[in-house]
């Protein structure tokens, strides 16, 4: 085991004894007397506290009286304006050895304080609860009721404005109902880094705004709807829709990325109405993004699949079909596929553990085949080989609390605002203590930006010489004590995993793998994989398909499988009979028009799918699965922590993909072992994680000839021009440190107006998951093309511009913006109309067109 | 026997251009510098703290020991941050007007006491922090710092001692609430004016969270002449806990308004004896001893030593010695609402008692003003103050509640006779300056 | 902040000559955000109000978003959202001023100018306009009732002086405060406020005739403070009698 300096330092807890309301309570030193009292189960109320945000003591709601000894020993209560006894804020106060605190339960003077306060926060409210969507789920309405005096004295007009006002196409604000805690704003410069919401104007007239061109777009805007006191901020989706009183709560795990964040879901009458952040802090303390919060009308949209169907031999459409008819038409159409060249099995990214296990063993015992891939994305085999060797089976490897110490970060491919947006939160805090984070990347994001990030700028194609100059890195002095996190998208630059995996070990860091998805690690450790069964077990390794074969009764595959772009290759040239596709769509694998095509061309498809979609238009069945809301199951988030969650509408009778699974077993005569969520958990959990022999670590070819060249002069570094352009990808300017140039690989220049591509996905982008989430969706950054100043002026446009780009299949128009990106590399997210474009090669060259009239 | 002026900080007042370094320097002016770089930093500290110089920025803590509090040598972490000085230029307490003509007329008197306390606290930059509404002062202060750093008391290695400083002028931008401590300096981060929580305290982390000592201008511009006379000089003046001279300010009602400098623990008697006493025909009816954030008092108290016990022994505080004087003419009930509006608009907005209280209590003085009300409505506006008072997050809202329960303490029967009468049974045009002569018969 | 659109919202950048004083602004501070109160001076003397391109250019140059700025913006008095007369008056009604005759000066000038607190008089092609206000107490109280143009005092007014006052600034007269020099427009004040002195700091006098009542009385009674034991303590004022 490797030793770390960050997380192995035992530190010795201090403690210090305090009495409140007499009843005597240690606590850490450090401790505010607030929590102090909530731990021998005091609530002092409360409104601007919040355990994640820096102590503000603005409210005054949490006053309590104080006495503390002298030095000689004597206890002085705290006192002041002369005479008067002068109650502490509790929120504020640290609580310390021999203190004597008396809230409201026992002290007089707190509790006229504390009702004075309610009073003064009563006067200019509105006595709207009736109507206002916090109505009973209100902190200042429950206070009220419980520390309030029952009759305002207030006969004055109230403080109005005219309301509400979007501060963001999602997010509403209610001026009068606020009662200026700040948690809001805070929230937003502290945790989210997005300081779009302020305080403004004074004194009674003060509230939260925005700047007009400015709105509150961040993607974890609706947390301060959560954490607002009051129902001064609102959702526009979810505003008069519901009363909390008519709500069924229950917990889940937010769906949409790796970050396995616990979510809330509250529902009524079959439709879920809201999302709230789970409290888990653990993992994702009480924080989600916006996307976990608001996007969940996908699940209800008309395309939904209700009924199988299956393709009618005469008339060649699809047909409602029962199920038992098209499970039969499946098994037997499987089974003669299988026999007719092998079916090949593409599972997505967006499965349940147990789901992509039931895939997992399905391939394997249904079809005999290992020719099955959760990757519907580029991918390698050397990517095949790093997950086989670093990250399956690897149980629970660097998590949150991980992240919060490390002495450096190192982000390899991986956009954790836009991929992980939980991580990001977690670096953020970091970062805001004592690590530093360093990004390979080929611009400054925003993200980096907003963690006072180091760039270390690399073109597509450049990253593994960049990676490979850091084990000796002195400035970035990653050692033991720091971290790696690498993104799926690592897999798109040929040697990068292996360069990543080869600095983890001369370093000494630890290295963690960030996919996207909510099922990528757990379709890993299901075994989703051409060359790896369940629990991390090579499908090479004998004894590992022995140890698989003994619990399922059956003898496992010994012949490594296709992944998922072989699948797609052999079905489109015929040789694959036939393919099972769960929820992966054709503009998700790495060539879409060949996914096509292999759909078009297998004999014999199967479709498990949510809603209608270009595999369910060419499948020969059709069998409707059910959303994460509608069942059992568990993610894995990316550092291998699984997540389980119950099914939150318990009336659905949708069938999870293992259920369906099970059943089309069934009629081809084989037996799955399980039918239902619990089963395969245990199942799966019965099999365990391999403890052989592993895979060999991917290795950087030797001898690479382009290996050590430097970098242009002048390219990569740029300090004062990239801070002065208002530049698309940070927050105006730029806080981030230098860019520190580092050694790369010089590649072949490109010719004129053709560029080199990187893209990512962006968090709230086109994607069918935002289907239906229209508030949402318009909070999305707006696609652009980034270009370098140098690129730009090269050119002969301005920001601004319109300019279209063609890949290599399509093309894109889009406005043009400026980053501190290497000149001849231009960025654009990746979207519906760009997904294809990526392959795994060092960036696609792509081609700039400058539509006439758009230049300077 | 000290006499009853004492002119140091104004002695030069009616000089010819005593804004000029010429004429401050043919005052002696900068000689102070020799005397302290020839001592340790430690023992100008021990000097200031000997003289017993406390803050003329209201709350009166004893200067020197401000400045022992700045912690020395390099941090826990062994990085070593820089130390700041930050003047209170804000002036803006009602009634206080002692700062300004200070900085008008001899603004190298301020200069030279921010590098004397630079030196005693190892500051390299100071700030002046201005409030912005005084153009005149501003340029004075300007043109000062640029002829300091021309002469070489300011800059680099002043006068061979090796010791470097800045000093940046820096003019605010309409906000009481900014001269509030903490509050400045978040000001002076380019933030809103709120005030800060404490602990962390300005000396352990203020400017850009490093150590940082603010003091008044008048306390700063005191040091010269401790420095250059020597602590027992300034201790011979004043009373026991309160030594020195210091500028009262004389406005209102008084026969001859203005500035006199006098030992701390004179009385209002014997200050407005020298002043012409209240407007002819007049009486005193009340006055504030230092702003109106102190309670108000009463002709019972004119024989009150104007020191911090003495003041406070009488149920109100000396604050900035901002003597404001009322006679009979003025309704107190008008006077408090003013002052209470005041405090609304410069609510800075962060605390909900100050926010929502200084508005409720604008509404609840105006209803009383106009005559509106009952009795009752008095103790209803006590209870507000109670809730208010000591409940804040800074001094502010204490301040705001002073004129308010002292004047109900002093003048009940004033607000009772507004509500009696239906309205308020005074004159405006009786108070004015200008008040015709008949109007004031 | 609502920023109203005006003629002085002109869509184009800011001119060169006020980036660059933008800049050196920023320099004079050891962290740049504390520079923003004086870049919004800076920007009101070339804008006359605090403008939406003014914001954002702070916002840009100082690397913090346009709400923070905003934040800022609004908090202050002296900055102003609509656009500002030739001079500012501000008429001190804090309640010293007030009782000695500001809210007498306030109301006659209010009707006298035929606008209300905060607002400007049109500018009838003759030159100057006007904003009035009623300002806080301005450290003046000795000098009761104070009005304050372009933040430079006009001392011991009377509604009939403040009537004069705002006729000959519009007229173009030569005005010069009691205590400073020959009043400069609103904008040029707030240039100097932004740390771009003007030259005029040794206009004026050093101080009013309240300002030295203490200083003739211990004049003409002999009195000083003790005296010290240095030779020729030339803090010892007895020297002058
Ligand atoms: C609301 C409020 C306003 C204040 N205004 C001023 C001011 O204008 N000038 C000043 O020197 N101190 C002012 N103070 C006091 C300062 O907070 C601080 O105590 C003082 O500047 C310290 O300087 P000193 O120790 O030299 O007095 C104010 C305090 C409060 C609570
Ligand atoms: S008392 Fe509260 S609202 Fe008032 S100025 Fe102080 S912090 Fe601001
Ligand atoms: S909760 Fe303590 S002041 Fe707001």
């Amino acid at each position: 085991m490797t030793v770390t300096k960050g997380s192995t330092d035992v530190e010795k807890t201090e403690l210090v004894t305090l009495t409140i309301d007499d009843i005597e309570v240690s606590v850490p030193k450090g401790t505010l007397v607030i929590r102090a009292a909530e731990r021998v189960g005091i609530a002092i109320p409360r409104f601007c506290d919040h355990p994640l945000l820096a102590p503000v003591g603005a409210c005054r709601q949490c006053l309590v009286e104080v006495a503390m000894p002298d030095r000689d020993g004597n206890l002085k209560t705290m006192m002041g304006p002369p005479g008067r006894v002068k109650p502490q804020a509790s929120c504020t106060l640290v609580a310390s050895d021999g203190m004597v605190v008396r809230t409201q339960v026992s002290s007089p003077v707190a509790d006229k304080a504390q009702q004075g306060q309610m009073e003064f926060l009563l006067i200019n409210h509105p006595l709207d609860c009736p109507m206002c969507d916090k109505g009973g789920e209100c902190p200042l309405q429950n206070q009220a009721m419980t520390n309030g005096r029952g009759e305002s004295r207030y006969t004055e007009t109230k403080r109005t404005y005219p309301k509400p006002i979007n501060i963001s196409a999602q997010v509403l604000l209610d001026r009068e109902r606020c009662i200026l805690c700040a948690r809001c704003t805070r929230f937003a410069d502290q945790i989210a880094g997005d300081p779009f919401i302020e305080l403004v104007e004074r004194g009674a007239l003060q509230q939260v705004g925005i700047y007009e061109r400015e709105p509150f777009e961040s993607y974890f805007a609706g947390n301060t709807i959560q954490i607002c006191p009051v129902g001064a901020l609102t959702s526009a989706s979810y505003r008069f829709r519901s009363r909390p009183f008519d709500l069924v709560s229950a917990p889940s795990v937010a769906e949409h990325d790796a970050c396995g964040a616990a979510i809330r879901v509250d529902h009524r009458r079959g439709q879920v109405m809201r999302r709230l952040s789970g409290n888990d802090p653990e993992v994702n303390e009480e924080w989600i993004t916006d996307k976990d919060r608001f996007a969940f009308g996908y699940a209800v949209q008309q395309d939904r699949l209700t009924h199988p169907q299956v393709r009618d031999e005469e008339t060649g459409d699809l047909r409602v079909a029962s199920w038992p008819e098209a499970l039969m038409v499946a098994a037997r159409g499987l089974q003669r596929a299988s026999a007719d060249g092998g079916v090949g099995v593409l599972t997505g990214g967006r499965l349940t553990v147990e789901d992509a296990y039931a895939y997992s063993k399905f391939a394997r015992i249904v079809l005999g085949t290992n020719d099955v891939d959760f990757r519907a994305r580029p991918h390698t085999a050397e990517e095949e080989q790093f997950l086989a060797s670093s990250v399956a089976g690897t149980a629970l490897g660097v998590t949150y609390a991980d992240l919060e110490r490390p002495s450096a970060v190192l982000l390899v491919a991986f956009e954790p605002e836009d991929e992980a947006g939980n991580v990001f939160l977690r670096l953020r805090k970091a970062s805001r203590e004592r690590t530093r984070v360093y990004s390979v990347a080929p611009f400054t994001s925003r993200g980096l930006h907003k963690m006072a990030g180091t760039l270390l700028r690399a073109a597509p194609g450049e990253e593994v010489a960049v990676v490979e100059t850091l084990a000796d890195d002195g400035d970035l002095a990653l050692d033991a004590g720091g971290v790696i996190l690498v993104g799926e998208r690592a897999a798109t630059t040929p040697g990068l995993l292996a360069a990543v995996a080869a600095v983890a070990a001369t370093t000494g860091a630890r290295l963690a793998w960030v996919p996207r998805r909510a099922g990528d690690r757990g379709a890993l450790e299901a075994g989703c994989l051409p060359t790896l069964l369940p629990g991390g077990r090579p499908v090479a390794e004998a004894a590992a398909r022995v140890d698989i074969g003994a619990v399922w009764g059956r003898t496992v595959p010994a012949h490594p499988g296709r992944d998922a772009a072989a699948i797609v290759a052999a079905a489109a040239a015929g040789e694959l009979g036939g393919l099972l596709v769960a929820g992966v769509d054709p503009v998700d694998l790495p060539d879409p028009a060949a996914a096509r095509l292999a759909l078009d061309t297998a004999g014999f498809v199967v479709s498990l799918e949510l809603r209608a979609s270009e595999v369910t238009e060419r499948a020969d069945v059709v069998l409707p699965v059910a959303a994460p809301v509608e069942k059992a199951g568990s993610f894995v988030s990316w550092e291998g922590r699984l997540r389980p969650f119950e099914k939150v509408m318990r009336d659905s009778h949708a069938l999870p993909d293992l259920r369906v699974l099970a059943g089309i077993a069934d009629e081809a005569g084989v037996d799955l072992g399980f039918r239902t969520t619990e089963q395969a958990r245990a199942e799966l959990a019965e099999i365990g994680r391999w403890d052989g022999e592993r895979v060999e670590v991917p290795r950087v070819p030797s001898g690479d000839a382009g290996r050590g060249a430097r970098a242009p002069q002048g390219e990569g570094l740029e300090t004062e021009s990239a801070s002065r352009e208002r530049d698309h990808g940070s927050l105006r300017g730029s806080q981030a440190r230098t860019s520190v140039q580092v050694e790369a690989r010089k590649l072949a220049p490109q010719p004129a107006g053709e560029l080199r591509l990187a893209t990512w996905k962006q968090m709230i982008g086109d994607g069918r998951m935002l289907d239906g989430d229209v508030y949402l969706r318009a909070t999305g950054r707006p696609p652009v093309v980034l270009l370098s100043s140098g690129t730009l002026a090269g050119l002969g446009i301005a920001a601004g511009s319109i300019v279209t780009l063609h890949g290599p299949s399509g093309s894109t128009t889009l406005p043009v913006a400026v980053a501190d990106l290497p000149d001849g590399v231009v960025w654009t997210p990746t979207t519906s109309e760009t997904a294809g474009w990526v392959r795994s090669s060092a960036g696609p060259v792509v081609r700039l067109e400058i539509p006439e009239g758009a230049g300077a | 026997m000290v006499d009853a002026l004492t002119p140091v900080l104004s002695a030069h007042w009616d000089s010819d251009r005593p804004w000029t370094l010429e004429s401050y320097e043919a005052t002696g002016g900068y000689s102070a510098l020799t005397t302290a770089f020839a001592l340790s930093q430690d023992d100008v500290i021990s000097m200031v703290k000997d003289s017993g110089l406390r803050g003329r920025g209201g709350a009166g803590f004893p200067t020197g020991m401000k400045w022992g509090f700045i912690p020395q040598g390099p941090e826990k972490d062994g990085t070593v941050k820089p130390h700041y000085l930050v003047v209170n230029a804000d002036e803006s307490e009602p009634g206080t007007c002692k700062d300004i003509p200070l900085m008008m007329a001899t603004p190298h008197t301020l200069v030279e006491g921010v590098i004397l306390t630079c030196y005693a606290i190892r500051a390299n930059h100071a700030f002046i922090y201005v409030r912005g509404e005084v153009l005149q002062v501003v340029r004075r202060l300007q043109r000062a710092v640029q002829e300091a750093y021309l002469a070489g008391h300011l800059g680099t290695d002043i006068h061979g001692s090796g010791f470097d400083l800045d000093v940046t002028v820096h003019a605010g931008a309409g906000a009481y609430i900014c001269g509030e401590e903490t509050a400045l300096l978040d000001s002076l981060e380019g933030r809103r004016g709120q005030p800060r929580l404490r602990p962390p305290f300005p000396a352990v982390a203020g400017l850009y969270a490093a150590p940082t000592v603010i003091n008044n201008v008048e306390s700063i511009a005191s040091v010269p002449c401790i420095v250059r006379n020597g602590a027992d000089w300034f201790a011979s003046m004043g009373t026991e806990k309160s030594k020195g001279m210091t500028l009262y300010s004389l406005s209102g009602h008084v026969a001859r308004p203005g500035q006199l400098e006098a030992p701390l623990g004179i009385t209002l008697r014997q200050l407005l004896d020298l002043a012409g006493g209240v407007r002819e025909g007049h009486q005193l009816k009340f006055w504030t001893p230092g702003g109106s954030s102190t309670p108000i008092l009463t002709d019972e108290h004119l024989d009150v030593p104007l020191d911090y016990e003495g003041v406070g022994a009488a149920g109100s505080m000396l604050g900035t010695k901002a003597l404001q004087i009322f006679d009979d003419t003025t309704c107190v009930v008008r006077a408090v609402l003013r002052w209470t509006e005041f405090y609304k608009h410069e609510s800075c907005g962060k605390c909900t008692p100050c926010r929502e209280g200084t508005w409720w209590l604008v509404q609840t003085l105006s209803r009383l003003e106009q005559g509106r009300g009952e009795e009752s409505d008095l103790e209803a506006l006590l209870d507000q103050c109670d809730n208010i008072l000591g409940r804040s997050f800074c001094a502010l809202a204490d301040g705001a509640v002073s004129p308010i329960t002292s004047s109900i303490q002093y003048f009940r029967q004033e607000y009772v006779d507004h509500l009696e009468n239906g309205g308020c049974p005074f004159d405006p045009a009786r108070s004015t300056l200008f008040a015709p002569a008949e109007a004031l018969a | 902040m609502t920023v109203s659109t005006g003629p002085t919202d002109e869509a184009g950048p800011l001119d060169a000559t006020t980036v660059a004083e933008l800049r050196q602004i920023i320099a004079r501070y050891p962290q740049s955000r504390s520079a923003l109160i004086p870049m919004l001076h800076l920007l009101q003397s070339v804008e006359g109000r605090v403008t939406a391109r003014g914001i954002e250019m702070c916002a840009d140059l100082l690397g913090i978003s346009a709400a923070e700025v905003s934040g800022v913006a609004t908090f202050y008095t002296m900055y102003k959202r609509r656009p500002v007369g030739t001079y500012h008056v501000g008429v001190c009604t804090n309640t010293l001023c007030a009782v000695m005759g500001g809210d007498a000066i306030f109301e006659r000038l209010k009707d006298h100018l035929d606008v209300g607190n905060d607002e400007t008089t049109p500018d009838d092609g003759g030159g100057a306009s006007i904003t009035l206000e009623h300002v806080e107490c301005n450290a003046a109280c000795d000098y009761a009732p104070v009005v304050m143009v372009n933040w430079e005092f006009m001392d011991n007014q009377t509604p009939e002086s403040a009537t004069r006052l705002v006729d000959d600034l519009r007229q173009g007269k030569e005005v010069r405060s009691t205590r400073g020099p020959r009043i400069c427009t609103w904008r040029e004040a707030e240039r100097v406020l932004a740390g771009f002195p003007d030259d005029r700091a040794d206009d004026g006098p050093a101080a009013g005739p309240a300002s030295l009542l203490g200083l003739r009385i211990a004049r003409e009674q002999g009195w000083s403070a003790p005296p010290t034991e240095h030779a020729g303590g030339t803090q010892n004022p007895k020297e002058g009698s």
